[in-house]
């Protein structure tokens, strides 16, 4: 009797937020794609057939169901008996059919009430809220924890082993998981505005549940009732197999699998066909309300678009060989283009040929709008791409040696000990369920093993001090809900610690933060950098914080490197186009009184790159060279590199005007 | 931790008013009933009459159900209509039984079903896929039809484990073998709603931002996984193996009656075909407690797991 599946209900989340309304037109639609699904039509297939062959079971039966044929007992499948027959020589398939009525009915009483309560009390519920509510949720509540089979059973003694009876029961027992469903859907409809403005242009209430909330319930209600429908079936026949509800010689699914399992010896065919039909029909109840929910989500899906279709890029000239900045890089990355996507077909490239050096114990900053290709870049230096994005060209050597191509291994032996990282939002960066000390300890026994566990404890309370938080003890025992995003964002930073680290990967470390944090987040990453000598490379969209933080600066566009250079080239001198404009849209470089100049247009998506420059598009000075051939990272100055040949010259007329 | 507490302190009063009040008043609903019930067709009125009287179901329905109560707090629950046995002492004997095979079932659907979970959220494709099936048809085969099955194959065929009947837990080793069959039989479709359940929470968990943030400090995956990611995923899968357990202690009765298991559910279904109203009250009112039991466990593992819920 497994009734707890019908327990944890489907919730309307399930199936995506799809919009306010859905048109009518689509049911038909959605109907089709129900029965095309590939176990949907099978599913519903089935149930048709089932249901009309035991309605019709006295035009179809071979035989009734109680004919006794004792020329042929316990007989397997046969030409006269087609499923065989039992211990009395009676037809298998006619006491199918007409067993199978005893269920389907049982099924549809249920099912109807379970429904009619569940909708009507779920949609009230959902709709007035208030007192109505809460009392009637927590009923449901408490009906979910009731066992229902002593109230089953009770039913059965009471009101002298009546079916009917038990199945109302049963019935009312789980309208409570239509009545979760259509509630929660209900108040999703609730809560969305438009609602409230339909009712103050003056739309009646009545009209409002017809064409707002039945459609957005009847998807959730259909999928949780044809799921009950198979818990429904299953507890029903269990009844009848133990002898309740129905009485032999009364043909039951349930009491023919009882039947057959005291002639299992004789003819072992018995109990398959019972069986079998119970199987195959539960499963097609709960396939079905599976197939209507996949289908539901994927309508809403549609509407969403479907991420990548690009085909591959064409090759990427190879840019001026970069040198590096410093004699002895800690990092140096080149070439690096990272793909998301199948592995054959259509991969489409979020980053392409970036390159840069980072010398120990320097801070630099990535910098470029969102969807460039920033937070890509950082995760490929941890080989944290996820599924779906591969490197799939360029190297990456840290220390001269070659990162990229390696295996988990290696990663696993630089990830934290040599290359650190710091997330942009802190307040999700730390596991709730473990405490602040626990968590920094983990990360510090992991990379030093041999501490004993007052050492580790040494370790966390410095490694804490360190990031500014000297009330170790109370600090540390509290858990991630129990402190304000700064100080989680310190506490990330002294996890990143942990493993003495050389090199920092902060993704836009403060952009969820207060103002104020920000400033002292920033200030500690540069304490922290020149007292241990850890490089730092920052990630952020923020010019305001490379120029407060870094010396050298990486101007990141649609997945290019568009300029590097020290940030004083970058502020006062900047090559790229894309650089200049970035310059001026910013408010700290703005004029007073001015209006604030803005990059017309947006970031081109990886999937519709253009051949030529990125930038081309949105750029103020394009000419027809820009489009027609992929442009090249030059080198402009000493160390100062910019993917656009005539950048120089127009940085140098701005500069005159 | 302390309204966790108190709310579910006010839910198990409910469930305990409430669950024995159901049967008094379907009794209510025909009055007279039960004693119809039990006595022959070709009882005279005047039997019936003093039956009534005696049973004292000629008194309001609320009148009987308070009387009842308040004997339940002095631990009464009456006597069996038929072998005048108190009530109390026939189930505290059947207790053990049901408990082993529903804690034994629990502890194979959490275990397995975990574990499944896991499994098939860390190996993409394949396992996943078993996993898929394995949880349909744990939702589409009747337990009743497990059991048949596995009496047939290891019990009759292979001779491994006992057919049916129940062994005293003196001598463990026959006492566990005739729980296994059972076991299996009530726990199979649990595990496939736990491994479901797991292994959804695993995926979404996994990809949180703070496992990404584990990884690229340098955390074992195996700490990833089982430490913080198992953790955190466990924390819904609890509440879902409450429910499971309320609907194992359903399936228990019929488990029970199969296997031919001396237990709580037995009796219930001598009970109800009996009509033996007392002694079906009694199981509800034992079930009752599991549940409220339970409930607190479930609880207690929630608070455990979950530290946003201990301090508030």
């Amino acid at each position: 009797m497994s009734v707890s599946e019908s327990l944890s209900p489907i919730t309307p989340e399930d199936h995506g937020n799809a919009g306010p309304t859905r048109p009518p037109a689509s049911a038909r639609r959605t109907f089709r794609r129900i029965v095309l699904h590939p176990t949907g039509g099978p599913a519903i297939l089935w149930l048709l057939l089932v249901t009309i062959a035991c309605a019709c079971a006295s035009l179809i039966a071979p035989y009734t169901p109680n004919g006794e044929d004792f020329t042929a007992i316990l007989s397997g499948p046969t030409h006269a008996h087609l499923l065989g027959t039992d211990e009395l020589g009676r037809d298998i398939l006619s006491r199918l059919l007409y067993g199978g009525r005893v269920s389907l009915e049982g099924v549809v009483e249920a099912l109807v009430v379970a429904g009619v309560l569940g909708l009507c009390f779920g949609v009230i519920a959902g709709y007035r809220g208030k007192l109505f509510d809460t009392i009637s949720s927590r009923i449901v509540e408490i009906a979910m924890s009731i066992p229902a089979i002593v109230v089953l059973l009770m039913v059965f003694a009471l009101f002298n082993n009546s079916e009917t009876w038990a199945m109302v029961t049963l019935g009312i027992l789980t309208s409570p998981v239509i009545f979760r469903v259509t509630r929660a859907a209900t108040l999703a409809v609730r809560e969305d505005a438009y609602l409230a403005s339909a009712r103050i242009t003056g739309v009646s209430e009545l009209q409002i549940m017809r064409r707002h909330v039945a459609p957005r319930i009847v998807g959730p209600f259909v999928v949780n009732l044809s799921v009950l429908a198979g818990v429904v079936l299953g507890i029903q026949a269990g009844l009848n197999y133990i002898g309740l509800g129905v009485t032999p010689p009364a043909p039951s699914w349930g009491g023919m699998v009882a039947d057959a399992q005291g002639y299992l010896q004789e003819q072992p065919w018995l109990i398959v066909p019972s069986g079998v039909v119970i199987a195959l029909t539960i499963l097609a109840f709960v396939l079905l309300g599976d197939d209507i929910r996949d289908v539901l989500s994927l309508r809403t899906s549609d509407r969403s678009g479907r991420g990548f279709t690009s085909v591959d890029q064409p090759p990427i000239p190879t840019s001026t060989e970069i040198r590096s900045a410093s004699s002895t890089p800690l990092l140096s990355v080149r070439g690096l283009s990272v793909a998301f996507g199948p592995k054959r077909g259509s991969a489409t490239r979020v980053v392409q040929d970036v390159a840069f050096d980072i010398a120990p114990g320097e801070i630099v900053g990535i910098v470029g709008e969102s969807g460039c290709g920033k937070t890509v870049t950082a995760l490929a230096l941890l080989g944290l791409l996820g599924r779906g994005g591969r490197v799939v060209e360029g190297s990456c050597l840290f220390e001269g040696r070659e990162l990229f191509g390696t295996s988990e291994k290696v990663w696993h032996s630089v990830r934290g000990r040599e290359i650190a990282f710091v997330s942009q939002e802190p307040m999700t960066s730390l596991d709730p369920c473990f405490s602040v000390h626990s968590q920094i300890g983990e990360t510090v026994h992991r990379h030093e093993p041999t501490l004993s566990r007052s050492e580790v404890g040494e370790r966390v309370d410095e490694l804490l001090v360190q990031v500014g938080l000297s009330d170790t003890r109370d600090v540390g025992r509290r858990y991630p809900h129990q402190i304000s995003g700064g100080m989680a964002q310190r506490i990330c930073i002294a996890v990143a610690l942990a493993g003495r680290p050389k090199l920092l990967v902060a993704d836009e470390p403060t952009t969820a933060l207060d103002v104020t944090v920000q400033a002292e987040i920033l200030n500690l990453l540069r304490r922290i950098s020149e007292e241990t000598g850890m490089a730092v490379l920052i990630i952020t969209h923020d010019l305001g914080v490379v120029a407060d933080l870094c010396r050298r600066a990486i101007v990141m566009y649609a997945g290019e490197v568009a300029e590097i250079g020290s940030v004083n080239e970058i502020m006062t001198t900047p090559a790229h186009p894309y650089t200049q404009a970035l310059l001026a849209a910013n408010p700290i470089f703005a004029t007073d009184g001015e209006a604030l100049p803005s990059i017309p247009g947006t970031v081109t998506p990886p999937a519709e790159w253009p051949v030529g420059c990125h930038f081309a598009d949105r750029c103020a000075f394009q000419i027809e060279a820009c489009l027609t051939a992929p442009i090249p990272l030059l080198e402009v100055d000493t160390n100062h590199y910019c993917r656009c040949p005539y950048g120089p010259r127009i940085s140098i007329e701005i500069g005159r005007r | 931790m302390l309204k966790v507490m108190a709310r579910r302190v006010a839910i198990s009063i409910v469930l305990i008013v409430v669950i024995p009040a159901i049967t008094f008043f379907m009794e209510g609903l025909i009055p007279g009933n039960a004693a119809t019930a039990i006595l022959p067709l070709n009882a005279t009125a005047l039997v019936r009459h003093n039956l009534i009287k005696q049973l004292g179901l000629n008194r309001p329905v609320w009148v009987q159900y308070f009387r009842w109560f308040g004997h339940f707090l002095h631990g009464d629950l009456g006597t069996s209509f038929y072998t005048g046995q108190s009530v109390v002492q026939d189930l505290d004997a059947r207790l053990g039984v049901s408990l082993s095979l529903i804690i034994g079932a629990t502890l194979l659907l959490s275990i397995v079903g975990i574990l499944l979970g896991v499994l098939s959220a860390r190996s993409e494709g394949r396992l996943g896929r078993i996993v898929d099936v394995i949880s349909v048809s744990g939702l589409a085969i009747p337990n009743f039809w497990l059991a048949v099955i596995l009496i047939e194959v290891f019990a009759v065929q292979l001779h491994w484990f006992p057919a049916i009947g129940y062994s005293q837990p003196s001598s463990p080793v026959s006492w566990l073998r005739s729980l296994v069959l059972p076991v299996v039989a009530l726990g199979f479709s649990g595990i496939t709603v736990v491994a479901k359940q797991t292994r959804d929470q695993m995926k979404d968990v996994l990809q949180k931002n703070y496992i990404r943030s584990m990884r690229a400090n340098g955390l074992s995956n195996r700490s990833i996984v089982y430490r913080h990611a198992l953790r955190n995923a466990a924390i819904p899968v609890v509440t879902v193996i409450g429910l499971v357990f309320v609907a194992a202690l359903s399936g228990s009765v019929i488990v029970e009656n199969i296997f031919a298991l001396p237990g709580l559910g037995s009796a219930a279904i001598l009970a109800t075909t009996g009509h033996d109203i007392p002694v079906l009250q009694g199981v509800s009112v034992y079930f009752t407690l599991i549940v409220v039991a339970v409930n607190f466990v479930v609880d207690l593992t929630y608070v455990w797991l979950n530290p946003r819920t201990r301090k508030s």
